[in-house]
């Protein structure tokens, strides 16, 4: 298990840490985004997206619950448990169905979907500072370790 | 639960590339593509259309002005909702199953396991009875629903959606053919009023309180930036706001206190001036540059106050009509679908194809100028 922090200043610096990670991901992976509302959640995985060539809105998925995208022959999904009013309604939900093989699930607010969600490969913390936003970035996985070092060397400030 | 019967007269809204209808059609409407079941009955004739019945299965509709409704997200819960609630508009209507010419669903987008629900229903309702099953577009329901209201507006205008899932121009010239003119590259702008009022610190979804707390709060004491205004597009940015209103908290609020009630108004106010400036100025531009002369703001934020008299001061001064649906036809529900189902037949859709699309890009409705 790796941890890598970065200080970003501006919601551009928090993009292009999804548009670094974005060619490590491989299907099957699953990774969870915690912060505050304005953290910059859904500006990471907007990054991941176009990192991904796909261009196009890239919407919030608080009323939703999720946004799917087709990747060639791969699927992301990009959820957000905000509005789950408890974990049961996780799996009543039929969201277990979305994390195959064939699938990247990233997803907001991991913690309302308590103890139901699958295993994480990737965790990314962001945290609103005086500066900008800390982002702590966390490998759980072997697979997820590809992902920190991409992060690592995209040019951003590590310490 | 809610039922409504109401009148409506079709005649002054179809376009004019739709079909007269022979005969009155009877359609059933269902809706399951997030947290709430809607079913309606809808008999669209030569002499116009009129919703018999709708009935919603929601707890929270009446109270989330901005779409923001708590979830029951079941599958389930659409299961032991939706043929209840048929045989409820049914009933009220004086109508049987047997009297059915169509039934229209919700095909997309939304959650797939709740599209399932209505998909599953509609066409085994239709294989059944030997009647097609029309497969609708959520949005293209939110756009017709604006004709069920009295008084309809006619085609063509400019539609404003705004809700807490959607924000979006669209010039609508008749059914089924829609240019989509302008949308919100992140948050949509209900989103954004629910966000920031929990930045405030009211409870999810605090929108609609967040709008009366704007009331109270001084104009002039803050200004926020006003996203993509001059973008020279049509298209709307939100999600950035909420960093501007956090930078205000953080620098005016005392860290892990509640934000003062004047110091909150006052946000709330500068928060509401720039998204009303923002949908005000491009709405007026949408007007310009498809040179229409009606305007029709459908969803939740359309119940905003500053909103409502922006638009009002500006379109009178255009000569533009402006329309404001009742709000309970801007909510997600099946009178929508069934009409826009109706109108679908009545323009020759015949679909009996049993799918779903979860994601679905309104551009592939659209019509190229």
């Amino acid at each position: 298990m790796h941890t890598l922090i970065l200080e970003l200043p501006d919601a551009a610096a928090t993009e292009a840490v999804g548009r670094a990670c974005a060619p490590a991901l491989v299907p099957g992976m699953v990774v969870t985004l915690s912060g505050d509302l304005g953290a910059g959640k859904t500006t990471l995985v907007r990054g991941v997206l176009r990192g991904l060539d796909i261009s196009g809105p890239v919407k919030s998925p608080t009323y939703t619950l999720v946004e799917p995208y087709a990747i060639s022959s791969l699927y992301l999904y990009h959820f957000d448990f905000y509005r789950l009013g408890e974990s049961e309604e996780w799996e009543a939900a039929g969201f277990r169905e979305y994390f195959r093989d064939d699938a990247i699930c990233l997803i907001e607010w991991p913690e309302r979907a308590g103890a139901f969600l699958p295993a994480a490969d990737l965790q990314i913390g962001l945290e609103i500072t005086d500066d900008g936003r800390r982002c702590t970035v966390t490998a759980l996985s072997a697979r997820a370790e590809a992902c920190l070092t991409a992060i690592a060397h995209q040019g951003t400030a590590a310490r | 639960m809610t039922v409504k019967h109401g009148r409506v007269d079709l005649t002054r809204g179809r376009g004019a590339g739709a079909r007269p209808y022979n005969r009155p059609m009877l359609v059933l409407g269902i809706e399951s593509s997030c947290d709430e079941t809607g079913v309606a009955l809808y008999e669209g004739g030569a002499g116009g259309g009129r919703l018999l019945a709708h009935a919603l299965h929601s707890q929270v509709a009446m109270h989330a002005a901005y779409g923001g409704v708590v979830p029951e997200l079941a599958s389930r819960d659409h299961i032991r909702r939706v043929l209840p609630l048929t045989r409820h508009v049914l009933t009220a209507s004086a109508k049987a199953l047997a009297d059915l010419d169509g039934v229209a669903y919700t095909q997309g987008p939304g959650l797939a396991g709740a599209l399932l629900v209505g998909a599953s229903v509609a066409n085994g309702l239709a294989y059944a009875l030997g009647i097609p099953a029309v497969g609708i577009h959520h949005l293209e329901g939110h756009l017709l629903s604006p004709l069920l209201a009295e008084p309809a507006p006619r085609f063509p205008f400019v539609a404003l959606l705004v809700s807490g899932g959607h924000t979006q121009l669209l010039a609508v010239e008749g059914v089924g053919r829609y240019q989509l003119l302008g949308e919100s590259l992140d948050d949509a702008a209900g989103e954004a009023f629910d966000k920031t009022a929990m930045l405030l610190g009211l409870p999810y979804p605090g929108g609609a309180e967040l709008s009366r707390l704007a009331e109270t709060g001084d104009p002039l004491r803050f200004r926020l930036p006003r996203p993509m205004l001059g973008s020279g597009d049509l298209d709307f940015s939100f999600s950035g706001l909420k960093t501007a209103v956090l930078t205000l908290v953080r620098k005016h609020a005392r860290a892990g206190e509640a934000v003062p009630p004047e110091l909150r108004a006052d946000i709330a106010r500068a928060f509401q001036e720039a998204v009303v400036d923002v949908l005000a100025a491009k709405s007026l531009a949408a007007l310009t540059i498809s040179g229409r002369r009606r305007l029709v703001v459908a969803g939740g934020v359309g119940a905003n106050k500053q909103l409502r008299e922006r638009l009002r001061a500006e379109c009178a001064r255009r000569g533009v009509e402006l329309f404001f649906p009742p709000l309970e036809l801007c909510t997600d529900n099946g009178a929508m679908i069934a009409l826009a189902g109706a109108l679908r037949m009545g323009a020759g859709t015949r679909d009996y194809a049993f799918s779903i699309r979860p994601r679905w890009p309104l551009g592939e409705l659209l019509t190229p100028r």
